[in-house]
Order: structure tokens, then C-alpha cells, then sequence
């Protein structure tokens, strides 16, 4: 499969986050599907069924990009998802998928900080689609 | 219902029965605690006996003895302090000489029981040990609190601060690698989206500036009479080109003219905020209007808006650093989510109250009232 076979839902309510990432994904080969809030994404899950999705975590509370995670992996176990946020280590906030039980309440398959590269974000994608 | 352990040692087996007979069937009860209290009591003879049962469980009380057969109440207080535990002890002795009651105070006893003692006397002494043990607990909860907000305040600044620069970093590399083109024109909408980040961040750090001056300064010598209908009609002045913009009509009812003891520094806080609000979660065509007026001595001050509302679930967070209402009609709106919580913290400064009244898609009205007499500000 190529990369234009592919459709990655991105939800984030950061305009220009979301801008830019559809740009370079775009420009990366994809399809994209943008949305703005949990909600609108909530409701694109319910009828669509993207090939991977990117999530903020902070929208319409602190943690939409949980719950959206949740959701998405119940209706589709097998599409990868991406958690991004902007949130950092240094507030101590911080979380990684790397031990089990951080694996076994977040719902998520990587997890990025914001303000990756674009190449970086399209080697993580074709890491997670197996291109 | 919480239980607190009693430790009582003493060699008297009649004190030990009694305390428990009487302990075991007693409760703490006061209009401030959230939870009543009780009591279970372990009995031990002898001084080691106790110090071995400390070691294997933690106890909330300790009632000792001091004339014991081997080691002395003195030698388990020492043996207390020198583990660090978290006991409230209270000497029981019929030997109740100053010395001994001098050394057991240095030590860490809190309280003395004389020997022989009534029901009742037991009662009145395990109350007062309750009470500070509850005070105490309450306390040391408090100021893990405010640990956890500051530490939260840190966490979603540090967002905040990110998100614009991460936004700007991002449209700056896609012009140094021309990824949409070769001319500056290709990048219209990069360079004024980074514009308005930049924008939006510089109202943030002035917003903080705000935030950390009401927090740091005492300004009691700044204090002057200042005419609220001034500061009112400054910050017309301030919101008027943003106003033309949004097509917001201001106005302003002046019911008295009414003059406060306050920082004119701080007056500006509270109405540029709250005006430029009315005119940001407005409606084209709508109208912001300022009333300022009396009431029993303190000046009112409402400020309404014809705007899009807040629900009422919303409202309760409203005032807490950076909570922004996140939904489809305030999307497009951009701010700091710290306008309202520094308002809120001035207002109190001076003693005052701020209430919400509001209504979706028919618009708010926020009501300030403050006390037009000098207040200590520190």
C-alpha cells in the first residue's frame, strides 16, 4: 500500500498545531482528516474508520486525548493511535509508554511531544502503519 | 467514623481496665471535624511491653505512666522522640511532681492525668488530644494542597508558554525548508497566524505580570481616592478600538459618583478586564454596558454583556487560573485564561465579593462590590 492509502484523523484544538500537521502529512503523502475538539472527533469515529489517528491531550478538558484513545481503541483495536501534547517533562507532568503499567491505562501506541519534526513524524507513522 | 489508637501503659491493671472500659464506649464529636472519632485501647504493663507494641503498630495516643517496674515512662518518651513517631502522649501518674512533669513536656508529652482520675476527667483530656490531632491532620493535608495547585499552575503555564512558541517554531521551519514554495507570498497565512501567536503570548506574559504583582506587592502607600466613574471611562478608552472591531457598543450609567480608598492601578485591573470581556464574548451589534452605583457603603459596580453566556456548570471554574470554557463559540476567541482569576484575587484584596449571572446566547452580567472604606491590604 502507499501512502495515499492511507487517512490519519488528527484532532487538536491548537489551530496552528493542526495546520501544520495536516501540511505535513499532506506533503508526506497522506490523506488527513482534521477535527477541533474531542467532540467532533468522538463523532468521526462513529462513522469513519481512519487508518491512524493523532490526538491531542488537553481539548475540551485535560484529558480528551485519554479518553479518545479509550474510544477509538474500543470501536477499533487494531487502528494505532498517537497521543501528542505540548505538556513536558520538566513540569513533572510527564508520562511515556515505556513501562506496563503506563501501557495498561494509556490507550495509546506512541507518544510525542509537540513541535516534532516533520520527517520524524512520518518515519513514527510509517513505523506504526508498517510501511 | 475514624478510630484512633490509645496506647496506654501502666502496671496498675486497674488503670489499664479502666481506661479501656471507658475509652472503648467514647466518642469525639465537634461541628467541625467531618467525621466523628473512636477510640481502641491496647493495654500494656510494662514499659518494654509498650515500646514492643509501638514498634509493631503505629498508635494515634499514648497514655503512660511514669513510675514503672523496669523502664521508666521517661525512657519510652526518650525512645518516642528519638524514632520520630507521630504519638500525642499524655503522662498518667500519681507521682505528678513540677520535675517530672518539666522533663515529660520537654520530652513531648502534651498532657498530664492525674492518678486517680474520674471518667470524666479521662474524657475531657482524650478530647483535647483528639482535637489537636484532628487540627493537626487537617493542617498537614492543607499544605500538601497547596502544593498540588501551585505545582498545577506550573504544569499548565509551562503549556500555555509551549504551545505559541511550538506554533511559531513550526511555520518558521516550514519557511527555511520552503515547503510551500519559493515566494514570501506562499506564506501568507504562516507569518500572520505566527503574528497572532506572538500576539496572544504577549498578552499572556502581561497578564502574568498582573498575576505575580497582585500576589507580591503590598501597597498599602499607593492607596488614594479614586473616581471609579475615571477609571471606568479609561478603560472605554482602552477597549474602544477592539470594540469598533467586534461592533460592540459600550456604555456607561453612572447611578452616584462613587469615590474609593484603593491603588488606581488595581481599579484599571478589574474593569479593563471585565470590559474587555464584555466586548470579546460578545455579538456583533451588541452592547456592553457598565453601571456603577452604592449599595450600604460599598461601591457596585456590573458590568453586562448581549453575548454568547456561560452555562451554569461552567461557571463554577470560571474564576480558577487558566480555565478557558472550551466550546464551539468560543473557539475562535483568544486569551490568556488568567483575565478573571486576577480579577477575582484584586477584588478580594480589597475585602470585595465578584458574582456571575448568565444566560447562553442572551449574555452575562458580573457584579463587583467593594468596600469604598480603606482596607488593610496585607
Amino acid at each position: 500500500m502507499k501512502k495515499s492509502d492511507f487517512t490519519i484523523l488528527i484532532a487538536d484544538d491548537d489551530p496552528d498545531y493542526l495546520l501544520q500537521t495536516v501540511y505535513a502529512l499532506g506533503k508526506a503523502g497522506y490523506k488527513t482528516m482534521a477535527v477541533e475538539s474531542q467532540a467532533e472527533a468522538e463523532s468521526v469515529i462513529e462513522r469513519f474508520k481512519p487508518s491512524l489517528a493523532i490526538f491531542d491531550l488537553m481539548m475540551e478538558s485535560d484529558d480528551s486525548g485519554f479518553i479518545l484513545c479509550y474510544k477509538i481503541k474500543r470501536k477499533y483495536p487494531e487502528v494505532p493511535v498517537i497521543l501528542a501534547t505540548a505538556v513536558s517533562h520538566e513540569t513533572g507532568l510527564s508520562f511515556s509508554l515505556d513501562s506496563d503499567r503506563e501501557k495498561s491505562w494509556i490507550r495509546a501506541d506512541k507518544y510525542l511531544e509537540k513541535g516534532i519534526r516533520p520527517e520524524q513524524l512520518d518515519q513514527e507513522v510509517m513505523k506504526l502503519l508498517k510501511i | 467514623m475514624a478510630i484512633l489508637k490509645v496506647l496506654v501503659i501502666d502496671d496498675e491493671p486497674g488503670i489499664r481496665s479502666g481506661v479501656s472500659r471507658i475509652l472503648n464506649t467514647f466518642h469525639v464529636t465537634y461541628p467541625f471535624m467531618d467525621e466523628d472519632y473512636t477510640f481502641k485501647v491496647t493495654e500494656a504493663a510494662t514499659g518494654e511491653d509498650g515500646v514492643a507494641i509501638l514498634e509493631r503498630e503505629l498508635h494515634d495516643i499514648l497514655l503512660l505512666d511514669n513510675k514503672l517496674p523496669g523502664m521508666q515512662g521517661v525512657d519510652v518518651l526518650e525512645f518516642i522522640r528519638k524514632r520520630n513517631y507521630d504519638i500525642v502522649v499524655a503522662m498518667i501518674t500519681s507521682y505528678a511532681s513540677l520535675d517530672v512533669a518539666i522533663r515529660a513536656t520537654r520530652d513531648g508529652a502534651i498532657d498530664f492525668i492525674p492518678k486517680p482520675f474520674t471518667p470524666q476527667e479521662l474524657k475531657s483530656s482524650i478530647e483535647n488530644i483528639t482535637k489537636q490531632q484532628y487540627l493537626k491532620r487537617i493542617t498537614h493535608k492543607m499544605q500538601q494542597e497547596g502544593k498540588k495547585i501551585r505545582y498545577q499552575f506550573l504544569s499548565v503555564l509551562s503549556h500555555e508558554l509551549k504551545a505559541p512558541l511550538n506554533a511559531i517554531e513550526g511555520y518558521l521551519r516550514m519557511m527555511q525548508e520552503k515547503q510551500a514554495g519559493e515566494l514570501v507570498d506562499d506564506y501568507a497565512t504562516p507569518i500572520e497566524r505566527s503574528l497572532q501567536r506572538i500576539q496572544g503570548m504577549r498578552n499572556l506574559i502581561m497578564d502574568l505580570l498582573d498575576f505575580t504583582k497582585i500576589r507580591l506587592e503590598r501597597k498599602d502607600e499607593k492607596i488614594e481616592e479614586v473616581k471609579l466613574k475615571d477609571v471606568a471611562s479609561g478603560a472605554m478608552v482602552t477597549v474602544q478600538p477592539y470594540a469598533i472591531q467586534m461592533d460592540v457598543t459600550i456604555k456607561l450609567n453612572i447611578l452616584s459618583d462613587v469615590v474609593i480608598m484603593a491603588d488606581p492601578a488595581d481599579m484599571e485591573i478589574i474593569f479593563n478586564n471585565l470590559v474587555s470581556n464584555a466586548v470579546k464574548y460578545n455579538k456583533a451589534g451588541g452592547t456592553a454596558e457598565i453601571t456603577i452605583g452604592n449599595l450600604d457603603g460599598d461601591a457596585v459596580i456590573t458590568i453586562s454583556d448581549t453575548g454568547i453566556g456561560i452555562t451554569k456548570n461552567d461557571t463554577e471554574n470560571l474564576f480558577t487560573e487558566f480555565v478557558r470554557i472550551k466550546n464551539e463559540k468560543t473557539r475562535n476567541i483568544s486569551g490568556s485564561g488568567l483575565g478573571l482569576s486576577i480579577v477575582k484575587k484584586v477584588v478580594e484584596l480589597y475585602h470585595g465579593t465578584i458574582d456571575v449571572e448568565s444566560t447562553p446566547d442572551v449574555g452575562t452580567t458580573f457584579t463587583v462590590k467593594l468596600p469604598k472604606k480603606p482596607v488593610d491590604l496585607s
